[in-house]
């Protein structure tokens, strides 16, 4: 038996990580912020979890402080792409970067250690239920961020401030406000991600330990169309992915084969659905931007000038 | 004058600047003495101990920062240097130990396989844009995981060294390697990068294929308008980028230790340092090199800072984000359009301005009274 409820269990287990951050990720993309430095913010999450579960004895600090501190990280994207109106792809590569960086420093600075921090006294999360409680919360954001974002007024006016800032803005909607509020809640919910990945998947630190999954997170914010359903839907793609490659490490395969197949299944995923998705829309022009806002004002400014 | 003034004032300088200070700051944190930590980098890289290592690095630093700079040049990022790298690190290993041609002969072939390699894997991410609209961001990206684990499967099963406890091929045979200068660790490979460099800035300056670059990068729309085709310019500029990346990986497998380890070519991150060194240059040739320059510099001198100062050389890792952080808040570098949908209401302002309006951009209405 290949397909099992085993199989669903562990990929349910598997998913949850990608799960949070891809739903911080489609909030900022609803915001009309592209987030892809989820990788790193989840790193910050892992460490200061676990950090702060080995120094307070409690695994729950350690997700409250992994939140906060996600949160405070996730400020350089809100300042540096909004306020300052930098290159988000570049500061999200950057803060990648900045947290493996960060966190194998602070790993030997603190820890006094290289590659891995394990103990055994080390508290991790419980498990309710056969699950970690941060499962029953991520499953309960989605919906809550389903709702908020096509039901309630802040969902409303965020996702006018992604799709027409301007216009949102003459509504008396501050964009800036808005922008801010998505990055900061991606940024809690990849401290969570974090959290779940070091205290509850595993009890360890290891340098880079995200491995990609907020990348992951990153494509699974594409193929769920930025939509809270959509990206459970990806995300428990992932997970089965996952879930499948251990089970396949059983029946012999090399581990390498397990190791690219959620990667794999990623790509064969965006495949189908973008090939879908033009095939329903005739005109295949290569996402060609709409003509630029700007233009009609340039030249009425310029005839203006003409007239005077 | 003018000139020196802009360059001292500019987001470059500035970044590097806030980099250097908030690295002091970290050496303060963790106790050491800044000045001595900074010296130690110095005289540990530029040193006669340590300007071999330095040169070292900085064949494979340049050689990735300018597989990412001639897709960054128009505006295109290439996330999948690793699995090119590794792709054509591989390549020339399979080369090297299989081709039965003269040593010379080998280790030229070698390098074309390993060019080969990375320009088909890296070109293949390009057709997922163009042909299945999957972002070049997210597809090279996506596909370097597998070309790693494919590489890391032949090293440890069908082309593993019989007897060897590690994941690696066997030694290349004698006289398949690059030459050496002197007795120093700095090969020819540096050489070559070298002139790759050339020939980038030869390109970017002086032909026509890298004016549509430029075009394209400085502003995808109007390049559109004039003709340029971005799909098969994506293509060329990715099959380019993939062969740099291959070539460091077949560089750094015919030099020592003249076989494919698994990991090895991967492990110190060039990748994404030739990213950050592209990113700070503004993937603008002369930039690019004077960029690596740096962070070869900062890579070799962090382990000689860790000697001295017991600071652990991470502390260069963090270093480097922190100038791409400062970079990427205050300058903008032009994106693929996929992604620009993203960004369509803040856009606006990249917009060049008419050349009517020069003096007063912010407000049109100047020009009435």
């Amino acid at each position: 038996m290949f397909f099992d409820s085993d199989l669903l269990m562990s990929a349910l287990r598997a998913l949850t990580p990608i799960l949070l951050a891809a739903l911080g990720g489609a909030i900022c993309e609803r915001a009309g912020v592209f987030n892809i430095g989820l990788d790193g913010m989840m790193l910050m999450g892992c460490f200061t979890a676990v950090a702060t579960s080995w120094f307070t004895g409690s695994p729950w600090l350690g997700v409250l402080a992994a939140a906060l501190v996600s949160a405070a990280y996730s400020l350089i994207l809100a300042v540096g792409a909004v306020t300052l109106r930098g290159d988000a792809v570049v500061l999200g590569i950057a803060l990648n970067l900045l947290a493996v960086g960060l966190t194998s420093f602070l790993l030997r600075t603190v820890f006094g250690v290289q590659g891995t921090f394990d103990d055994p006294s080390l508290a991790g999360l419980p498990l309710v239920g056969g699950f970690s409680p941060l499962a029953y919360l991520a499953w309960a954001a989605v919906g809550v961020a389903a709702l908020t974002l096509s039901r309630h007024v802040w969902g409303l006016r965020l996702r006018g401030v992604g799709e027409a800032s301007d216009a949102a803005a003459t509504l008396g909607v501050s964009p800036v406000r808005y922008q801010y509020g998505a990055v900061l809640v991606s940024g809690v919910l990849c401290g969570l991600a974090g959290a779940q990945l070091a205290l509850g998947n595993v009890t360890l630190f290891s340098e880079n330990m995200t491995a990609g999954r907020g990348w992951i997170a990153v494509v699974a914010v594409m193929l769920g169309r930025a939509l809270p359903l959509g990206v459970l839907l990806a995300a428990l793609l992932f997970g089965l992915a996952e879930a499948a490659g251990f089970r396949l490490q059983g029946l012999d395969l090399p581990q390498q084969a397990t190791d690219a197949a959620p990667y794999v299944v990623t790509l064969g995923a965006l495949f189908l659905t973008t090939a879908r998705r033009r095939r329903r829309t005739p005109s295949p022009a290569p996402a060609r931007p709409s003509p630029p806002p700007s233009s009609p004002s340039t030249s009425t400014s310029t005839s203006a000038g003409a007239v005077s | 004058m003018n000139h020196i003034t802009r360059t001292v004032r500019s987001p470059v300088a500035f970044s590097v600047l806030a980099g250097v200070v908030i690295g002091a700051l970290f050496l303060v944190g963790t106790g050491a003495d800044p000045v001595a930590a900074y010296g130690a980098v110095l005289g540990g890289s530029l040193g006669a101990d340590g300007i071999g290592a330095t040169l070292t690095t900085l064949t494979s630093v340049l050689g990735l920062a300018l597989a990412l700079a001639v897709p960054l040049r128009a505006g295109l990022i290439n996330l999948g240097g690793d699995g090119q790298l590794v792709l054509g690190g591989m390549a020339a290993a399979v080369t090297g130990l299989y081709c039965p041609l003269p040593a010379p002969l080998t280790v030229v072939l070698a390098l074309l396989a390993g060019m080969a390699a990375g320009a088909g894997y890296a070109a293949l991410a390009a057709l997922c844009e163009n042909r299945f609209g999957v972002p070049l961001l997210v597809s090279s990206l996506l596909l370097s995981y597998p070309a790693a684990s494919f590489a890391s499967w032949l090293a440890r099963y069908p082309l593993k060294e019989p007897g060897s406890s590690l994941p690696q091929t066997r030694q290349l045979p004698d006289g398949v390697a690059l030459p050496r200068f002197g007795s120093s660790t700095v090969t020819v490979g540096l050489l070559l990068v070298v002139l790759a460099a050339a020939a980038y800035w030869f390109t970017d300056r002086r032909t026509a294929f890298g004016y549509e670059m430029r075009m394209t990068g400085l502003s995808s729309r109007f390049a559109a308008y004039a003709g340029v085709e971005r799909g098969g310019l994506a293509l060329r500029l990715m099959a380019v980028s993939g062969a740099l990346a291959g070539l460091v990986g077949a560089i750094g497998v015919l030099s020592f230790p003249y076989r494919f380890l698994d990991g090895s070519l991967t492990a110190s991150g060039y990748t994404w340092t030739g990213l950050t060194a592209a990113l700070l240059a503004g993937a603008a040739p002369v930039g690019t090199v004077l960029a690596s320059f740096f962070f070869a510099v900062l890579q070799v001198g962090g382990l000689s800072m860790e000697r001295t100062t017991e600071v652990p050389r991470e502390l260069t890792q963090v270093l480097q984000a922190i100038v791409i952080v400062f970079l990427a808040a205050r300058l903008r570098f032009p994106r693929s359009p996929g992604l620009t949908r993203l960004f369509r209401g803040r856009d606006t302002e990249q917009t060049p301005q008419t050349p009517q309006s020069p003096q007063s951009p912010e407000s049109p209405q100047g020009e009435l009274a």
